[in-house]
């Protein structure tokens, strides 16, 4: 009891200092050669950053509407390949009804909510990069 | 079933929409205070106005009426509509409302900096507007024939006269609470009447809807033959009244009618008995109504090719129309753009959830629809039938009323950006006057071609102009945004390249009988070989004629692609100023 615990770092976030950049509230000093200026004067490292961006967002448009339309092309085929499907049921619907008028709308839906996620998360990250001084 | 609710109905829809309009006309804004103003529209109001202005006649009537007729294979029709709005998200959306442009020849113009390119697309935006508007010209008169009798002109004419007035004195466009309220309008009148009428098939007993057997008269209906049609009886059925059969005529007498084709005079009108099996259009496939609710059920050749077709067209087709992408420019930007057509996706697929239910129903309720060949009008005569009295009449007042808000507000956007289109880049008539003229213009051609068109369903008409979108428009936006190699050259080949085939195997299908020819299908449903024809010109052109690159590609690049807040233009000027 008389010895002194061993020092080590107190572990209370009452202790703890909160340490953020205070350049989050403060105008951003632009340094001469920001990614925007470098895009704005079309230099070569300016037309990277933006290939890089158009790149980032063609694949993702695409691989979403590939990913969702392409499930719904598979169906016609599918119904061709197998008729047999067509007379399957769900929740008292014919199959194919089901998955035209009742599963199609939140898998639309679900697609273009995740696109719109990542379409503003790569454009948050694109700004990030071209504005770090 | 003439009903004076319904007529009333129409009436006050018609007259609010002028009233609107006048109203308008004195709040009326400049061009520049639209467009201020349109920064302050969230995305919520640009959702529901596009979805307002996007829902037309082929929606409204024309899908239910498909699905009644040829089955599941139709639903793609929904979800086409739907799913070419994931598509325009994932594509174009953001780009589009960064580019600036307000109509689609502004676009060709500001990534290709070519007169050329715009004055193609002008013509194709041109096109395909007025491929769209015929459908609506014809929903129309077929929602006064049915709910008055008129003849089928008479609806187009109003139609048009509504619309050409209204968009004239410069009203009804320029507000976006029209548009938005137009569409919890419609959908109110689609899905109120439905709701009651699932109610009422519970009350009768909930009949199975698939049951393997051919539809039949369930109670004694009294039937009006608007064109001279074929029908196929398949036992002999005994009808009464007055018109002619086989060529002779009759009047007020009862006609047994043996097994086999008969043919029925215009403008005869026969009572056919209760419980007898309905005669069917000879053009039309016969279906028990188990057989009707399996895919691959609708008869038509090559329901593969057709059905991917349609597919092709309608994902595709959306971004080209002419109207919609009008509305994109009222949204702040990019960002907002894409929120607000995620929106307009849930907008869509709520009200796409009702027409396929009163296809089902019509299977039971109005099965002589199929005999007359008007499937289209399954929507506004289901309420009535289906309901006795005065309740009956209101819901089928209150359809007939959506229906007519679906021509007008479809038709006014069409109108509005014909004729922006027309007196821009084709009669090069500025000003007020060169505005009406170019209105007047835009509502008359589509006017003259209902007198002309063979009376197709209007959402095979509708699928049409999406075929015409997909293969010329769709290419242009697509790799003109995606691909900083598309040249100029290569822009209006490829417009070309697809779009006049599918624009001629349109026309060729709406004004010509090409009967059961083999190749009758690719004309119908051209996208599938336009589609790639237009894509493949459009890229290998390109690719064999890299000299001509448009100048400034890397800047449109930047504008187009780069969010607003950042103050990038690409212009070499680093104190660019900031944009949101």
């Amino acid at each position: 009891m008389t010895t002194p615990p061993p020092p080590r770092p107190d572990p209370k976030p009452s202790q703890r200092v909160v340490v953020t950049s205070p350049r989050t509230r403060a105008p951003r000093a632009r340094r001469p050669y920001s990614g925007t200026r470098e895009i704005n004067e079309q230099s070569e490292l300016g037309a990277v950053y933006m290939r890089t961006l158009i790149r980032a967002q063609r694949r993702l448009g695409l691989s979403v509407c590939l990913v969702a339309c392409g499930a719904l092309g598979l169906l016609p085929l599918l119904f061709a390949i197998e008729p047999e499907l067509g007379k399957f049921r769900i929740l008292g619907l014919g199959l194919p009804w089901f998955l035209l008028c009742v599963a199609t709308c939140p898998m639309l839906l679900l697609a273009g909510w995740f696109y719109v996620r990542q379409a503003e998360r790569s454009e948050r990250e694109f700004a990030e990069l071209v504005e770090r001084p | 079933m003439t009903s004076g609710y319904a007529i009333v109905a129409v009436v006050v829809v018609a007259l609010g929409t002028i009233l609107v309009g006048a109203y308008g006309l004195r709040v009326s804004r400049t061009t520049s205070d639209f467009y201020v103003a349109s920064r302050t529209v969230s995305p919520w109001w640009n959702a529901s106005a596009i979805g307002g202005e996007y829902l037309s006649a082929a929606s409204f009537v024309g899908i239910a009426g498909l699905i009644f007729a040829y089955g599941p294979d139709m639903l793609w029709f929904p979800v086409g509509y739907t799913a070419g709005y994931l598509v325009l998200l994932t594509m174009v959306a953001a780009p589009l409302r960064r580019s600036g442009a307000y109509t689609l020849p502004d676009f060709a113009e500001a990534r290709f900096r070519s007169r050329g390119v715009r004055a193609v697309a002008s013509i194709l935006a041109l096109a395909i507007g007025w491929l769209y508007l015929l459908p609506q010209l014809e929903g129309a008169g077929l929602t006064l024939n049915t709910v008055t009798g008129a003849p089928d002109w008479v609806g187009a004419l109003i139609v048009t006269a509504v619309v050409t007035a209204n968009v004239m004195s410069g009203g009804m466009r320029s507000i976006t609470f029209v548009q938005a309220f137009q569409y919890w309008l419609k959908l109110t009148a689609i899905t109120v009447p439905i709701a009651f009428l699932i109610v009422a098939w519970q009350v009768h007993g909930a009949e199975s809807l698939t049951r393997p057997e051919y539809p039949v008269f369930r109670q004694d209906t009294e039937v009006s033959f608007q064109r001279p049609t074929t029908i196929h009886a398949d036992a002999f059925i005994s009808i009464k009244g007055t018109g002619e059969i086989d060529g002779a005529r009759v009047t007020d007498t009862v006609v047994v009618l043996p097994e086999g084709y008969h043919r029925i005079g215009a403008g005869s009108e026969f009572t056919f008995p209760k419980d007898a099996p309905v005669p069917h259009l000879s053009t039309m496939e016969h279906n028990t109504n188990e057989m009707w609710s399996l895919p691959m059920s609708s008869g038509q050749e090559f329901p593969l090719y057709g059905a991917y077709s349609l597919i092709i067209a309608t994902f595709l087709g959306t971004m080209g129309l002419p109207h919609v992408i009008v509305r994109f420019y009222t949204n702040p930007n990019g960002t907002a753009a894409r929120r607000t057509t995620l929106i307009v996706l849930g907008l869509l697929s709520v009200f796409y959830l009702m027409p396929p239910m009163y296809g089902a129903l019509g299977r039971l309720y109005t099965p002589e629809l199929l005999m007359t060949g008007q499937t289209d009008a399954v929507v506004l005569v289901l309420p009535t039938r289906m309901i006795e009295g005065i309740g009956g009449q209101l819901l089928g007042a209150l359809v007939a009323g959506g229906a007519f808000a679906a021509f007008l507000s479809t038709s006014s956007g069409l109108v509005v950006s014909l004729a922006g289109v027309l007196s821009q880049d084709v009669l090069r008539l500025g000003g007020v006057r060169g505005f009406r003229i170019s209105t007047v213009l835009a509502g008359l051609v589509p006017l003259a071609m209902t007198f002309v068109a063979t009376g197709m369903p209007v959402a095979d008409m509708v699928g049409l102009a999406f075929a015409v979108a997909a293969s010329s428009l769709c290419p242009l936006l697509m790799l003109g945004i995606w691909s900083t190699r598309t040249t100029t050259v290569g822009a209006i080949a490829g417009m070309l390249a697809g779009g006049v085939p599918a624009l001629t195997a349109g026309l060729v299908t709406m004004f010509t009988d090409a009967g059961n020819a083999w190749y009758q299908i690719l004309l119908s449903r051209p996208a599938a070989w336009t589609v790639p024809l237009g894509f493949g010109v459009m890229y290998v052109v390109s690719l064999l004629t890299q000299r001509h690159t448009p100048p400034g590609v890397p800047q449109t690049m930047v504008k187009l692609h780069a969010p607003e807040n950042l103050g990038l233009d690409g212009s070499g000027n680093s104190q660019a100023d900031e944009r949101s």
